[in-house]
């Protein structure tokens, strides 16, 4: 159950260039899961803006945004004490598993839910490497804080700036563990499901209407039968993913 | 009969909102933010003949004062919408339904519309010849009078339910099609389906539609609708479902005053799910403000 509210904005600053991160505050109880997303009312456009939960608790959510559009552009210059309709708790979220070796892959600004996500495993006692991609070295972000809840973190660069040079998937190559959980740009996703690492769960993005189910703008064909992103996904099983091309 | 009470061909509403098609799902998705059931009727989505997956993604692009959509009558077929989709609703609402049909041959519009007359929980069959985003189908019915002519008669004798024709505003002269839908036996008219639109990616110079182009809706088309509903309204004599943009009480009472008798609302429920019930809640007070007793005193007000 989705819920419509009234959130504050405490925090809207810049973590890299283009990058930034917002604290909210208000009813997060409609947060169920690691990977639900919201959507924002931003003044200024039409259609609420979907971002992904990087980590949330009793009264704040924390979201990280890269300015891609008029919209996020719009709210970078959101100011502190602004309050923002938003509808919380969207989308099916991460199912965590039992394995105890497991691995969180996120891409450039899909590396924010799966921060929530290794949260929660570690603080369920599972081990977790962190492989986190970016292009460069000036657009690294989160590194320490996935550190700091005592995941051993990759960094991959595509230009070899930091870390492993090349794309996550050279970096999970290296790696040994049984079930993985990512969410990244679409070329990402079909790398690592392509790549042969077993079970995991994907997390995709897709242009929405709604957030909720009703207008059936971001449909996708899986195994499965038809499913919107919006509210069957955005997380799909490794097992039922399809590309079309 | 209540101060929001209106009537479509003599099938009652208990206030003159309407959840359009293709906004609302089968409805039901709408039931975890407040009691749908207070809503006059709701046009559930598209229907075919066959199940449809529709087009590519993306299927939507924001745009300032509304969206585009292309998402291309994804439905699971008439017998799942009767068999599943209505039952699931009728759970959880007992006011009239309308059965929004579309189709890519006459045949096709005349198989879904017999389906549909035969299910009871159908009250009005809403025949859409407009929409923009299927090849060969929807929009095709709707802009030659000739096309307009033979499927709206031969879907007229098929059911007994009132049968209204949704309109497409991209025609040189709406009118002219309206009255076709008169001659050829239609009940009433929805007016307006999207206007056809596009938008570009800045970085890529390419359409962000998948499909390239999309049906635009939302605010922006409201000034476009009034006018469409008005020119109508003087010329014809059925009842109108005005739409197009409307996003509070305000905009009802314009569409009622334009020659609409209820009112559907579409881009407006994305942005916010209870826009549908606040607008509800909200006539009364607007209603007051104009010292207006009743809403059915709107209707056709403005039509000179």
């Amino acid at each position: 159950m989705s819920k419509d509210v009234v959130l504050t904005v405490l925090k809207n600053e810049k973590l890299v260039e283009n990058v930034y991160r917002m604290v909210l505050e208000g009813d997060t109880s409609a947060i169920t899961k690691a990977g639900q997303f919201i959507n924002i009312k931003v003044e200024g456009v039409f259609l609420r803006r979907p971002i992904s939960i990087c980590d949330y608790d009793e009264t704040t959510i924390t979201i990280i945004y890269k300015t891609v559009g008029k919209g996020t552009i719009i709210m970078k210059d959101i100011e502190v004490g602004a309050k923002l309709q938003v509808l919380v708790g969207l989308g099916n979220g991460f199912t965590l598993q039992d394995d105890e070796s497991q691995v969180v892959i996120g891409g450039g600004v899909g590396v924010p839910p799966m921060y929530r996500v290794a949260k929660e495993l570690i603080a369920s006692g599972k081990k977790v490497t962190a492989v986190l991609g970016f292009n460069t070295k000036s657009e690294i972000f989160y590194e320490e804080e996935f550190k700091k809840l005592g995941c051993d973190v990759v960094v991959t660069t595509v230009d070899g700036s930091y870390g492993t040079k090349g794309f996550v998937t050279n970096a999970l190559d290296t790696l040994t563990f049984t079930h993985y959980y990512t969410c990244g740009p679409k070329p990402m996703l079909k790398a690592v499901h392509k790549g042969n690492y077993g079970k995991g769960q994907l997390s995709f993005e897709e242009k929405m209407g709604c957030g909720f189910g009703a207008c059936m703008g971001c449909t996708c064909k899986t195994l499965y039968g038809n499913k919107k992103i919006c509210v069957d996904g955005p997380v799909l099983e490794s097992e039922e993913v399809l590309w079309e091309d | 009969m209540g101060r929001l009470t209106t009537e479509l061909s003599g099938v009652v509403l208990q206030n003159p909102i309407i959840p359009a098609s293709g906004t609302f799902g089968f409805g039901y998705e709408f039931q975890q933010f407040y009691d749908i059931d207070r809503l006059g009727s709701i046009s559930i989505k598209g229907t075919t003949k066959d199940a449809r997956f529709g087009n590519p993604t993306p299927r939507i692009a924001d745009c300032d004062t509304g969206l585009l959509n292309a998402v291309g009558l994804q439905n699971p077929g008439v017998e799942k919408v009767i068999n599943e989709e209505i039952p699931k609703l009728r759970e959880v609402f007992k006011q009239p339904i309308i059965a929004n049909i579309s189709g890519f041959s006459v045949e096709d519009y005349v198989y879904t519309a017999e389906k549909m007359d035969k299910c009871e929980d159908v009250a009005i069959l809403e025949l859409d010849i407009s929409c923009p985003n299927v090849h060969g189908g929807g929009m095709s019915f709707g802009t030659d009078k000739d096309v307009v002519r033979e499927v709206v008669s031969k879907v007229k004798a098929v059911t007994t339910k009132p049968l209204y024709v949704k309109l497409t505003p991209n025609v040189t002269n709406i009118v002219e099609i309206a009255k076709v839908c008169e001659e050829a036996g239609a009940d009433g008219l929805s007016m307006i389906n999207t206007l056809m639109g596009m938008r570009f990616d800045l970085k890529t110079a390419k359409p962000i539609l998948a499909n390239t182009t999309g049906g635009y809706s939302g605010p922006g088309i409201k000034p476009v609708a009034l006018r469409c509903i008005y020119q109508v309204a003087k010329a014809v004599n059925l009842p109108i479902i005005g739409m197009g943009g409307v996003m509070d009480a305000y905009d009802v009472v314009e569409m009622l005053y334009a020659g609409a008798s209820a009112v559907q609302i579409g881009a407006a429920n994305l942005v916010d799910p209870c826009a549908c019930i606040k607008i509800i809640e909200d006539i009364p007070r607007v209603l007051d403000e104009l010292g207006i007793k009743d809403i059915k005193e709107c209707i056709r007000k403005g039509v000179k």
